[in-house]
């Protein structure tokens, strides 16, 4: 199978796949190539592919057309705060369910399991409506609370993860009379960072490319997330392409430099977060 | 000793607790209970109207149009897709830089639905559109992909599979990693052509993974919303309009809760019947190692 010859299937093999690699980036480079034109150049007959004169200003343009920066930011907080809330409550939940055995674990853990199902289209209505009669709606609390305190599928995950843990271990800091609390952050926590890192990085992208929560429960501009905003972007200057191509290129371009960076961890996370689901 | 960590226990479920009762049972049975009355979502009065809401829906021309796009965007999608990731990870699987075209095909995935509609929609374009440039200068005169009714859902198909592709490629790829060599070595002793071990080895050992594969992407195809809503905004003539979006449609632009909450609870029953096809078909159809 994994003969080191090169034949010739080989050869036709590696061109296919470079040229399915060059259709998967081509998006991408025709977006940066789109965003550093100007009208002429964008609707010019026979088609420009290089942007000649390149307009840079349609960057700074487009990050004063709409407050941008201001989206990153609410982005970036809420994400990150979902994230470290969601895997501290869920890796505590995974471990009450693995190791301290409660009365009811296991009906409680059935009850989670089962809310694994439950397609979040289902739930939106009412939760739109827990969030106006809770007086959240339009605040980035509509956002935060329901992914920081509940994900049954992050639950499930850290329960395996923790449950693979030798008991052993346990039983050694008991003896030594260290308390629940001592065990889990010292011992516990150390032990499934891999695993908590993997699960965070999915948790992390959710959270920040998700689309649906953030259109239902804001309405001002200046608590809109990079999505919302570009969704903004793209209604109020539809026919503009360089500008929202630019704010396109704004809006992915972090994430894609990240990407390039961890992309063996990130791509090992979601698939090891993506298999147990 | 052991009560004290039952009680550590009760206190260490409770933040996820509170999320469940409060995120998804209550809001659950909200949608149930909604989904038998007329409400606006606004006046405090609820008019009890028992089914009616469920065979409104089943009249309505728009959930009839929606559930039949839906059926046919996961149709069209399904098999491209699938058949695509399997290709890919199979071919990566034998090469050397498995890690470099991995890359570039996973790289659309980590991207917001949002962005992939923006880009989609310029390169679709149907005057000055990449797409339809590429095709004209092969000779080609390519449709209106994002405007033409016959034509837009499977624009929507093209845009969901080279978002996706890569995620089910990975996946697959993991799971043919975990076919042990062994089998390929006796088959290709027995003198097993490539078409014979990919029918007798291959597919039966990577059963698991795409049966869990198949089964994700199928529920995930059912919720399609995102695409559809920043492209077409479901058009032209709801050629584009999805299940999903009849649900957001009712609930935030006409404020009709309860056919909403309808419509959401018969998408809970269709993603139910998958889910239960998934746990009791992964019992028995699929080839499990001993």
């Amino acid at each position: 199978m994994n003969s080191r010859k090169i034949t010739p299937g080989k050869v036709i093999l590696y061109i296919v796949l470079s040229l399915g690699a060059f259709i998967m980036v081509l998006p991408f480079l025709w977006t940066i190539l789109s965003s550093l034109k100007d009208m002429k150049q964008t609707f010019a007959v026979p088609p420009t592919i290089l942007p000649d004169p390149v307009i840079w200003e349609n960057y700074p343009e487009s990050l004063s057309a709409l407050p941008f920066g201001r989206a990153y930011f609410n982005s970036i907080y809420i994400a990150v705060v979902v994230t470290v809330v969601q895997l501290f409550t869920a890796s505590m939940a995974g471990y009450a369910f693995a190791k301290l055995k409660f009365r009811g674990h296991n009906v409680l853990f059935m009850l989670f399991l089962a809310t694994m199902m439950i397609p979040s289209q289902v739930t939106m209505i009412p939760l739109f409506i827990i969030m106006r009669n809770l007086g959240l709606l339009g605040t980035h609390w509509s956002l935060i609370l329901p992914a920081a305190l509940f994900n049954a599928f992050g639950v499930f995950l850290m329960r395996q993860f923790i449950a693979s843990l030798p008991d052993e271990l346990e039983e050694a800091a008991i003896i030594d009379g260290a308390g629940v609390p001592q065990i889990f952050f010292r011992i516990v926590l150390p032990l499934v960072k891999p695993s908590l890192a993997a699960f965070g990085i999915f948790v992390f992208l959710g959270q920040w490319n998700n689309f649906m929560n953030p259109l239902i429960f804001l309405n001002k501009t200046e608590t809109f997330t990079v999505p919302l905003m570009l969704n903004f972007f793209k209604g109020t200057y539809a026919t503009d392409y360089p500008l929202l191509m630019a704010g396109t290129v704004i809006s992915i371009l972090p994430v894609l430099v990240v990407y390039m960076f961890f992309q063996k961890q990130i791509i090992q996370g979601i698939a090891i977060t993506g298999m147990k689901n | 000793m052991k009560r004290r960590r039952r009680l550590w226990g009760w206190v260490f479920v409770t933040p996820q607790l509170i999320g469940l009762i409060i995120f998804a049972v209550i809001p659950l049975l909200m949608s149930f209970g909604i989904s038998f009355y007329t409400w606006d979502g606004i006046a405090p009065n609820m008019e009890f109207v028992g089914l009616k809401n469920f065979m409104d829906q089943i009249m309505d021309s728009d959930f009839r149009k929606a559930l039949l796009n839906t059926l046919i965007y996961t149709v069209m999608f399904i098999p491209l897709d699938l058949i695509l990731a399997l290709m890919l990870a199979m071919a990566v699987q034998k090469i050397k830089g498995k890690s470099f075209y991995r890359l570039f095909y996973f790289m659309p995935v980590v991207t917001g639905s949002v962005s992939v509609g923006v880009i989609w929609t310029w390169i679709m374009n149907g005057d000055f559109g990449l797409l339809n440039t590429i095709l004209a200068a092969v000779g080609i005169e390519g449709p209106k992909w994002l405007t033409d009714p016959k034509i837009v859902l499977f624009s929507i198909v093209i845009v969901s599979v080279w978002w996706n592709v890569g995620y089910n490629m990975v996946l697959l790829l993991a799971g043919l990693q975990n076919i042990p060599e062994v089998y390929y070595e006796a088959a290709e002793i027995d003198g097993a052509n490539k078409w014979n071990i990919f029918r007798h080895i291959t597919i039966p050992m990577l059963s698991p993974t795409l049966f869990f594969v198949l089964i994700m992407t199928i529920i995930s195809s059912f919720q399609v919303f995102d695409q559809a809503f920043v492209m077409t905004q479901g058009g032209p003539m709801k050629a584009s309009y999805t299940l999903v979006y009849h649900i957001y449609q009712g609930a935030f632009v006409e404020f009709r809760m309860g056919s909403a909450c309808a419509s959401s609870v018969i998408l809970f029953f269709i993603i139910l019947v998958i889910t239960l096809i998934q746990m009791y078909g992964s019992k028995r159809w699929v080839n499990y190692e001993q």
